[in-house]
C-alpha cells in the first residue's frame, strides 16, 4: 500500500510540474525542422518552464494553422504574401529569419566526375526543356575540358510542394524572363518537363538511378549524404560552390538593404562569393501574445539569436549574418 | 438499459424468458442497425465535407475542371483530366495483370494443389496482403524500376514500338511501373477472396460433374468457377478500390508529371498521389479547394467504375442464364 501511495504522489508531482510549464505550439516548414527540434529541446533543458512543440507539417500548412489560430506561431520557407497577411486580423505577423539554406544542382552523367559549372540561364533552359542534350553548346562553353556526352537530359524536380522548389523557381524567375512569364515561382509550379520525386530523398534517388539526369536538393541534404553537386554562376559573374560561407555571404549582401519586415528573397544576391540559390527560413510570430506566452516566446527568440546560432554549422545550416541578428533583436521589442 | 429494467421487475419464469428473448432480439437489431447506418452516415458526411470545402474551386472552374489539362499552382489554373486519366489507366493496367494471375492462383490453391502446399502458399498470400504500401514502393524503386528501364521497356520499344503505347524514352518510372506495382499489391486480395469463394462451392457440385464424366479440369472450369463467380467478382471489386485509392507506392514510381501522355512508358500522375504530394503546401483559397475537389472526383470515379462493372456483370450473367 505504501509503495502505491508513493507512486501516486510521484505521478501527481510530475503532473503539476508538467502543468506549470508554459506549453507553446508551433507548426510549419520541414526544411529547418531538424535544427528547430534541436533548438526547442536544448531550450527546454536550459529553461524547464518552457515547452515548445513543433510539428513539421510544411510551410503552407504552418501558415494556415497560424491564420486559424490553432498554433501559437508558425514557420515558413517562403515569406507570407500580402494577401496571406491581410487574412489575419487579430494580430500582425512578424517575420524572424532563423537560419539560411542553399539549393544545389545534382546530376548523374556516365563518365563525368568533374564538378560541372552552370549559369542561371542554362539551368533555367534545362528545366524549361529548351536545352535537352548534355553536349549543348552552352554547357560545353562553361565546362571546357569536360567530355559531355551526346545524351538526352532527364530533368528531375520535386513532386511535393516545398520551400526548396520555391527557392529554385524564384531564382529562375530572376535570371530567365521566359521562366518568369511561363512558369513563375512557388512551392509547386507547373514544371514544363521532367520526372517528379517526393522529398529530397525522392529527387536524389531518381537522379542516382536515371542515367543522364539532373535534379536539385537542399545543400544540407547533399552535405549529409556526401553527394557531389555543381557550381552556379552568381550575379557578380563568379562560379560559386555552395557551402556555409558562400550562403551566408548571400545573406550579408542582402542584409545591407534588408526591409523592415524581413520579407526578402536573397536569390541571385550581389557579392563576389555569394551563392545565388540561397534563402532565409522564417519563424512567423504574432505581435500580440498573452503574458506568459510572450515571455516564453521572446525568451526563446533572444536565445535563438545568440546561443542557438552556434549550433547551425554542426547541423549543416548557415548562421545569420551579424547585422541581421541585430535587426531582429530590435524587432523582438515590438512583440506586445 | 432495457435489460436492467427486465431484471428489476421479476415476472413469472416462462414469461421473463420469452420476453428476454424478444427484447434481446430487438436490442441486437437496433444496435446492428446503428452500426450499419454509420456506414451511410460516414459516406454522406464525407461527400458533404468534400463538397463544401471544394466550393471556391467549383465556383471558379465549374464543369471545365473535369476536362482541363492544366495544373498550374502559380497561375491558380487547375484541371483534373491528367489525373483522372492516370488513375483509370494505372488501375485498369493493374487489374489486367492481377485478375488472370490471381484467379488462376486461387484455382490452383483451392482445387489442384496438395493440401500442404496450399496451406503454406495461402499463409504467404495473407502475409503479402498485410505488407504496408510504402514497402512495396521501396521495392519498386530499387528493383522493379531498374528492371523496367534496362530490360522490359527497351524490349517493348523494340517489339511493339510501332504502337503509340510503347514510345518515348524509357525512364523506368511511369504509368507502366505504377500499373505493375498496383498489380502486385492487389494480387493477394484477389487470391485470398477468390480462394475462399472456390472453397465454399459444395462438394456435390464437383462430384456431380465428375459423375457425368467430366475431367478434373472440366469440373473446375465449367462448374466450380461459375458457381463461385460472385465471390471472385467481389475480389476484383476490392482490388479495383485498392488500386484507385493507393497513394504511397504509386507516387514513388509513377514519375509525378502533371502532363498527359499516351505512352505507358511516360511519367504521369494519379489523383491520390497528387493530393498526397501537394496538399501540405497548398496555400490560398482556390489551390487547396481544387485538391479537395479532386478528392470528390475520385469518390465519384470509384462509384462510377464500380457501378458500371456491376452493370456489366449483371448483363453478362443474364445473357449466360438465357443460353443455358
Amino acid at each position: 500500500m505504501k509503495k502505491q501511495w508513493f507512486w501516486i504522489s510521484l505521478l501527481a508531482a510530475a503532473g503539476t510540474v508538467a502543468v506549470s510549464a508554459e506549453t507553446i505550439n508551433a507548426a510549419g516548414a520541414t526544411f529547418p525542422a531538424p535544427i528547430y527540434q534541436k533548438w526547442f529541446e536544448a531550450y527546454r533543458k536550459a529553461h524547464p518552464d518552457v515547452q515548445i512543440n513543433y510539428q513539421s507539417v510544411g510551410s503552407g500548412a504552418g501558415i494556415q494553422q497560424l491564420t486559424q489560430g490553432t498554433v501559437d506561431f508558425g514557420a515558413s520557407d517562403m515569406p507570407m504574401t500580402d494577401d496571406q497577411i491581410s487574412k489575419i486580423t487579430k494580430f500582425k505577423v512578424l517575420h524572424f529569419p532563423t537560419v539560411l539554406g542553399g539549393v544545389v544542382p545534382v546530376y548523374n552523367i556516365a563518365g563525368v566526375t568533374a564538378e560541372l559549372k552552370f549559369t542561371g540561364d542554362t539551368l533555367a533552359a534545362i528545366f524549361l526543356g529548351k536545352i535537352n542534350k548534355w553536349n549543348d553548346a552552352a554547357l560545353k562553353k562553361d565546362n571546357p575540358g569536360v567530355n559531355l556526352p551526346n545524351e538526352d537530359i532527364t530533368v528531375v524536380h520535386r513532386s511535393d510542394g516545398s520551400g526548396t522548389s520555391f527557392v529554385w523557381s524564384d531564382y529562375f524567375s530572376k535570371v530567365s524572363p521566359e521562366w518568369k512569364s511561363k512558369v513563375g515561382a512557388s512551392t509547386s509550379v507547373n514544371w514544363p518537363v521532367g520526372l517528379g520525386g517526393k522529398g529530397n530523398e525522392g529527387v536524389a534517388g531518381l537522379v542516382k538511378q536515371t542515367p543522364s539526369s539532373i535534379g536539385y536538393v537542399e545543400l544540407i541534404y547533399a552535405a549529409q549524404n556526401k553527394m557531389s553537386y555543381g557550381l552556379v554562376r552568381n550575379a557578380a559573374g563568379t562560379f560559386v560552390k555552395a557551402d556555409f560561407n558562400t550562403v551566408s555571404e548571400a545573406a550579408a549582401g542582402a542584409a545591407k538593404n534588408m526591409p523592415d519586415d524581413f520579407r526578402v528573397s536573397i536569390t541571385n544576391a550581389p557579392g563576389k562569393n555569394a551563392y545565388p540559390i540561397s534563402t532565409f527560413t522564417w519563424l512567423l510570430i504574432p505581435n500580440k501574445l498573452d503574458g506568459a506566452k510572450k515571455a516564453a516566446v521572446t525568451g526563446f527568440l533572444k536565445w535563438m539569436l545568440s546561443t542557438g546560432q552556434q549550433d547551425t554549422q554542426a547541423m549543416f545550416y548557415s548562421p545569420l549574418p551579424k547585422p541581421v541578428v541585430a535587426k531582429e533583436e530590435k524587432q523582438i521589442g515590438s512583440i506586445q | 438499459m432495457g435489460q436492467v429494467a427486465v431484471v428489476a421487475v421479476p415476472p413469472s419464469r416462462a414469461q421473463s424468458f420469452t420476453k428476454r428473448l424478444r427484447e434481446g432480439d430487438q436490442i441486437a437489431h437496433l444496435i446492428t442497425l446503428i452500426f450499419a447506418a454509420s456506414i451511410l452516415l460516414m459516406t454522406v458526411f464525407l461527400v458533404y465535407e468534400l463538397w463544401v470545402h471544394s466550393a471556391p474551386s467549383r465556383a471558379k472552374f465549374g464543369l471545365g475542371f473535369l476536362f482541363s489539362q492544366t495544373w498550374d499552382p502559380v497561375a491558380e489554373k487547375f484541371g483534373a483530366l491528367p489525373f483522372i486519366y492516370g488513375t483509370v489507366l494505372t488501375s485498369v493496367l493493374a487489374l489486367l495483370i492481377s485478375v488472370p494471375l490471381g484467379v488462376g492462383a486461387a484455382i490452383f490453391l483451392s482445387e489442384l494443389a496438395p493440401p500442404r502446399i496450399s496451406s503454406v502458399l495461402t499463409f504467404l498470400v495473407e502475409l503479402l496482403a498485410a505488407v504496408p504500401s510504402v514497402i512495396f514502393g521501396l521495392l519498386a524503386i530499387f528493383t522493379l524500376v531498374p528492371l523496367l528501364r534496362q530490360y522490359v521497356e527497351p524490349f517493348l520499344k523494340r517489339t511493339l514500338g510501332f504502337l503509340p503505347l510503347f514510345q518515348g524514352p524509357a525512364y523506368g518510372v511511369g504509368y507502366l511501373a505504377a500499373g505493375v506495382i498496383l498489380a502486385i499489391m492487389t494480387f493477394p486480395f484477389i487470391i485470398s477472396i477468390s480462394r475462399e469463394a472456390l472453397l465454399a462451392v459444395p462438394r456435390e457440385q464437383r462430384e456431380a460433374a465428375l459423375a457425368v464424366g467430366a475431367t478434373k479440369w472440366e469440373s473446375t472450369w465449367k462448374v466450380v468457377v461459375p458457381f463461385a463467380r460472385l465471390g471472385i467478382i467481389g475480389s476484383v471489386f476490392l482490388a479495383l478500390a485498392r488500386a484507385l485509392g493507393e497513394t504511397m507506392a504509386v507516387t514513388m514510381v509513377i514519375g509525378n508529371d502533371t502532363a498527359m501522355h499516351a505512352s505507358l512508358l511516360a511519367p504521369g500522375y494519379t489523383i491520390a498521389a497528387l493530393i498526397a504530394n501537394q496538399f501540405t503546401e497548398a496555400t490560398g483559397d482556390v489551390y487547396p479547394a481544387a485538391l479537395i475537389e479532386l478528392g470528390l472526383v475520385l469518390f465519384f470515379l470509384t462509384m462510377i467504375l464500380n457501378a458500371s462493372a456491376r452493370l456489366l456483370i449483371l448483363a453478362t450473367t443474364a445473357k449466360g442464364s438465357r443460353t443455358e
